[in-house]
């Protein structure tokens, strides 16, 4: 900083006993694992290192979901913990660039994780280097309430088409088709995601999120057209911008909203909140063109360390821990997720086997989600009008002209 | 309308008056009655929809229990009550000084001065906060109580010197005056003859400064983060992304964020209000 | 070289320097701690942030020179101006607290049984903290089951989702602001109640005064002091209105209950910010707003220290 501010901050730093040590063997976490499912996976995962490293002890620190996004850099960079968790992708960038992580190459080499977890190596590697270990990545695609649906006579849509007479059927049961919860934006992206995915194919969408195509193409005018399809066909939830997206799974336990556009991690609160896996479905978001091939979203979730980490040598042997097949299997099981590591068993639950044999047979390509694939600046801009245009469709040019200004400054 | 006494009304105006004062505060309250309601129901209630019915069942110490039990919300009171204090003693200490040695000398630039004060106390946080917090940072005393707290006793300052110096420019003067022909250094002036006439000063700064600390949010956020030294109010909005939807949790966490401020107020009334309204009559 | 004598004297000597000297210095001594604080924590981080704004910078690298160039892009910012919009409107509408706030405070200016308390207890919203004021509200306008919706559904209006609808959510959180600002201005005017004059008034009830009139001519001016402190209150209030947007809305829906205050802290700390130089520049921009408000505060302050 400034000269004064560290001048100021020596002559203070002398006189004061303000001076923080880090304990000897303790290892800090700080995660944004706050809803149950993920909770309890963290409570056992580091339960299961302290029990075979009986010498260290793990202060977990935890943030809800939501307000860990603009925690995790101010820690980084001020207060820093051993590890932290947070996402592969676009969206660790910013902290690699800015050095806020540490290379784990070393990790992996030892490890023999450039085998056991070759599927995420390329999300995991920016400018050579391996940024993190990845536990956990789960499938996106259409969760619904297969009773609704048998008692209106729908079956799981396979095409776009089909879809929209779903919407139409059920809005006229007086049941919303489609909820949900929009107030922290990200869940319009899943939408928006799906939509590009299959009217554009999934060169397009990474070409969009990285940049490379203005937002006023007539390709992302497609998208939107075939969004406003769906609204017109009354397929969202109403005031669906008042709503977190855990609130939006109220009116589908409550058998008031038939579908949700989502991952696999809304599964774990939908069985909580008492449905049964014969009221649950889930189908693959439905084929929209016949010319573009079939591509997925699949978030990867990761945990790094920080560069200003203090006890970077039990980090990594956490990381390591963290990286066994049998560890992934276990946390993946109570999450409710799939496992990275190829060695590690995916759950028997219907879910995560229905997904795991969606990824593995995909053709067009993994996306990981709009806000991990774009830059964050571009993130938000977009999210905010995805989510205008949903209440707003009439607005559409308006939006994206707004975002392609956006576009010209973010990727300069 | 105004100050006809009520006794001097008809006995039809003096008991519509009657009934309306509780009927007004109820409906004054009715949101803080509500969450109390709530703070008490059981999760059934909250999952039925029964927000505003009878609670089918009395919950009180189970939720209460429950939010001690599961979340750190002792540790954000705890964390509050750390940067809450010392800021309190910095703030009233540093403002008793500077309150007198503008109150009680002439001396050139001292109404810029006291005019800094005040200007300082009217300026937006945004205009601080990135500087505030690089220079927290460059201390070490980022996500720290004592970076909070000491970032607290220097915007307060502010206020309170407008406050003290007000207080004791109103004071006799005549008291210092004396003291000085029987030769009492100034020291000695402002620790024995000034300092015991400002206890009713001390003690409504206190509790109002107590409010403000107490209540803050925004610098809660912007130089703390994490349950190990966040105060309540930041600590109560991170619970409330934890607890979608539980509403009887986000509601007795918010009745206990709320009452030491509360109580500080019904103990404190007449200082509290004193210090609140000094100037609001000339 | 001879030393020169020291006198013996010299202890008391300097004291009595000390002496002459003192009441030139102690006020300085007594300022030190005050000054400095307020130098390092509130003067020099203003002209800090007026040098960031000219710089692009994300918080953590080297800064750039960019000049003006913040402040253009401002000039061209949408949410900037919706955001100067809704600051508008927080200032204006918030201006109600005062005459709600007389308002309760004349129903309460009466000395029946247990008035006291019915007082302290309308008083009540003021001590609470702006966080659970918002989310006390916020679940008030739940458009699914809060308070409000189920009372309009009594009178068979649809339920409105204040808080997800662009035109209504500045007003919907201004009205929790208004709560506990109203009890602020309350206590403000029933303290200035107690000293008006009641032989004034009952001159002017002679004078057959009555209801508005008598308020408007006859208390009003009396309530003077109060209503300055409750417009310098309130005005503050308004512009910094911070902390209900960001737990009731978080800015939204996309970003249209945004205020200055609000949006620079989203353009510099938030996840998808780190502007530090774009965030200044906004801050920037409030300070000038907040500074012709001041210096009007200041002005009349330096009047009445002259009256003296």
């Amino acid at each position: 900083m400034n000269a004064f501010n560290s001048r100021l901050a020596g002559a203070l730093a002398a006189t004061t006993l303000f001076t923080s040590t880090a304990v000897a063997g303790e290892l800090v976490i700080n995660t944004d694992t706050s809803d149950p499912a993920p909770k309890a996976a963290f409570e056992a995962l580091i339960a299961g290192f302290e029990a075979e490293n009986p010498d260290i002890t793990v202060k977990w620190n935890l943030f809800d979901h939501e307000g860990y996004k603009t925690s995790i850099r101010n820690f980084l960079t001020a207060d820093a913990p051993d590890l932290a968790n947070w996402y592969a992708g676009n969206r660790m960038l910013p902290y690699v660039e800015a050095g806020l992580f540490e290379p784990v190459d070393d990790v992996w080499e030892q490890n023999g994780l450039g085998e056991t977890l070759a599927s995420a190596k390329g999300s995991m590697t920016i400018d050579g280097k391996i940024w993190g270990v990845p536990y956990t990545y789960y499938q996106w695609g259409i969760y619904y309430r297969s009773d609704i649906f048998e008692q209106n006579g729908i079956t799981a849509p396979e095409t776009f088409d089909d879809l929209l007479a779903a919407c139409n059927t059920l809005s006229e049961a007086g049941i919303t088709p489609i909820t949900i919860g929009t107030k922290y934006l990200w869940t319009a992206a899943g939408v928006f995601d799906y939509l590009n995915l299959r009217t554009n194919g999934y060169d397009f969408h990474m070409a969009l999120t990285k940049g490379e195509v203005p937002w006023t193409d007539d390709r992302v005018k497609a998208t939107m057209e075939n969004w406003k399809r769906m609204l017109d066909a009354n397929c969202f939830l109403e005031n669906h911008a008042a709503y977190s997206w855990q609130e939006a799974l109220a009116p589908m336990v409550q058998g008031d909203a038939a579908m949700y556009v989502m991952g696999n991690f809304a599964v774990a609160p939908l069985r909580e909140a008492g449905l049964t896996d014969e009221q649950i479905g889930f189908f693959q978001f439905p084929r929209i063109s016949d010319d573009v091939p079939m591509a997925e979203e699949a978030p990867t979730d990761t945990i790094h360390i920080p560069a200003n980490a203090k006890n970077k040598e039990d980090a990594k042997k956490f990381l390591a821990y963290l990286a066994r097949a049998e560890v992934q299997t276990e946390v993946n099981k109570t999450l409710g997720q799939l496992p990275i590591n190829k060695d590690s068993q995916v759950g028997d639950d219907k879910f995560l086997q229905a997904g795991y044999e969606m990824l593995s047979g995909t053709e067009g390509g993994i996306a990981q989600f709009f806000d991990r694939d774009a830059p964050a600046e571009m993130a938000k801009a977009g999210m905010e009008g995805f989510q205008e245009f949903m209440v707003k469709p009439e607005r559409m040019d308006k939006i994206l002209e707004r975002l392609e200004k956006v576009r010209q400054r973010v990727y300069e | 309308m105004f100050p006809t006494p009520i006794q001097k009304r008809s006995a039809v105006a003096q008991t519509v008056y009657k009934v309306a004062l509780p009927v007004a505060l109820i409906v004054w309250l009715l949101p803080l009655i509500a969450v109390a309601l709530t703070s008490v129901r059981s999760a059934g209630d909250i999952t039925a929809g029964n927000y505003w019915g009878w609670p089918s069942s009395f919950n009180l110490l189970e939720n209460y229990t429950a939010i001690f039990q599961q979340t750190p919300i002792g540790q954000y009171i705890l964390n509050s009550f750390k940067v809450t204090i010392p800021t309190v003693i910095g703030a009233v200490a540093i403002s008793c000084m500077s309150g007198f040695a503008l109150a009680v000398y002439k001396f050139k630039g001292n109404l810029l001065l006291f005019f800094m004060f005040i200007a300082g106390n009217f300026v937006p946080f945004q205009i601080l906060m990135v500087p505030v917090r690089d220079l927290t940072l460059d201390l070490g005393m980022y996500n720290t109580w004592y970076g909070l707290a000491l970032f607290h006793i220097a915007f307060q300052a502010g206020f309170c010197t407008l406050f003290m110096r007000n207080f004791i420019k109103a004071l006799p003067f005549e008291l210092i005056e004396a003291a000085r022909v029987e030769g009492i250094s100034e020291i000695r002036i402002f620790w024995f003859v000034v300092l015991p006439l400002m206890k009713p000063a001390l003690a409504a700064l206190s509790v109002l400064i107590f409010t403000f600390i107490w209540n803050d949010y925004f610098w809660a956020t912007v130089l703390t983060q994490g349950a190990d030294q966040q105060p309540i109010t930041a600590g109560l909005y991170s619970l409330n992304g934890q607890w979608v939807a539980a509403w009887h949790l986000v509601s007795a966490g918010s009745i206990v964020a709320a009452l030491p401020p509360v109580l500080m107020f019904f103990l404190m009334q007449r200082h509290f209000i004193a210090g609140l309204t000094l100037g609001a009559v000339k | 070289m001879t030393a020169p004598i020291v006198p013996d004297t010299h202890p008391p000597l300097r004291r009595s320097w000390w002496k002459e000297n003192q009441q030139r210095l102690a006020p300085w001594l007594f300022l030190a701690p005050g000054i400095f604080m307020f130098a390092v924590y509130v003067i020099i981080p203003i002209f800090q942030s007026i040098n960031i704004s000219f710089y692009d910078w994300d918080g953590l690298g080297e800064r750039t020179w960019v000049g003006a160039d913040n402040y253009v892009e401002l000039m061209d910012d949408e949410a900037f101006y919706t955001s100067l919009k809704n600051n508008v409107i927080w200032l204006v509408l918030y201006m109600l607290a005062i005459p709600m706030g007389l308002f309760v405070a004349l129903f309460l200016n009466q000395t029946v049984r247990g008035i006291r308390i019915y007082k302290s207890l309308f008083f009540f919203p003021f001590v609470i903290s702006q966080v659970v004021v918002g989310l006390v509200f916020a679940w008030f306008y739940d458009p699914s089951y809060g308070l409000m919706n189920i009372a309009l559904g009594w009178f068979g209006i649809e339920p409105i989702a204040v808080l997800a609808n662009e035109d209504y959510v500045t007003y919907g959180i201004i009205a929790a602001g208004l709560w506990p600002q109203t009890a602020y201005c309350m206590i403000l005017y029933l303290t200035g109640l107690n000293a008006v004059d009641p032989e004034q008034i009952e001159a002017a009830r002679l004078d057959n005064a009555k209801g508005a009139k008598l308020l408007w001519y006859v208390i009003l001016p009396q309530l003077r002091p109060a209503t300055f402190i409750a417009v310098v209150v309130t005005v503050i209030g308004a512009l910094r209105s911070f902390d209900l947007i960001s737990i009731m809305t978080d800015g939204g829906p996309w970003g249209s209950s945004r205020v200055l205050a609000f949006y620079m802290y989203e353009q510099a700390f938030s996840e998808y910010g780190f502007r530090m130089g774009y965030g200044a520049a906004i801050a920037v921009v409030l300070f000038l707003i907040m500074m012709v408000y001041i210096t009007g505060f200041l002005w009349k302050m330096y009047r009445d220290e002259k009256g003296y």
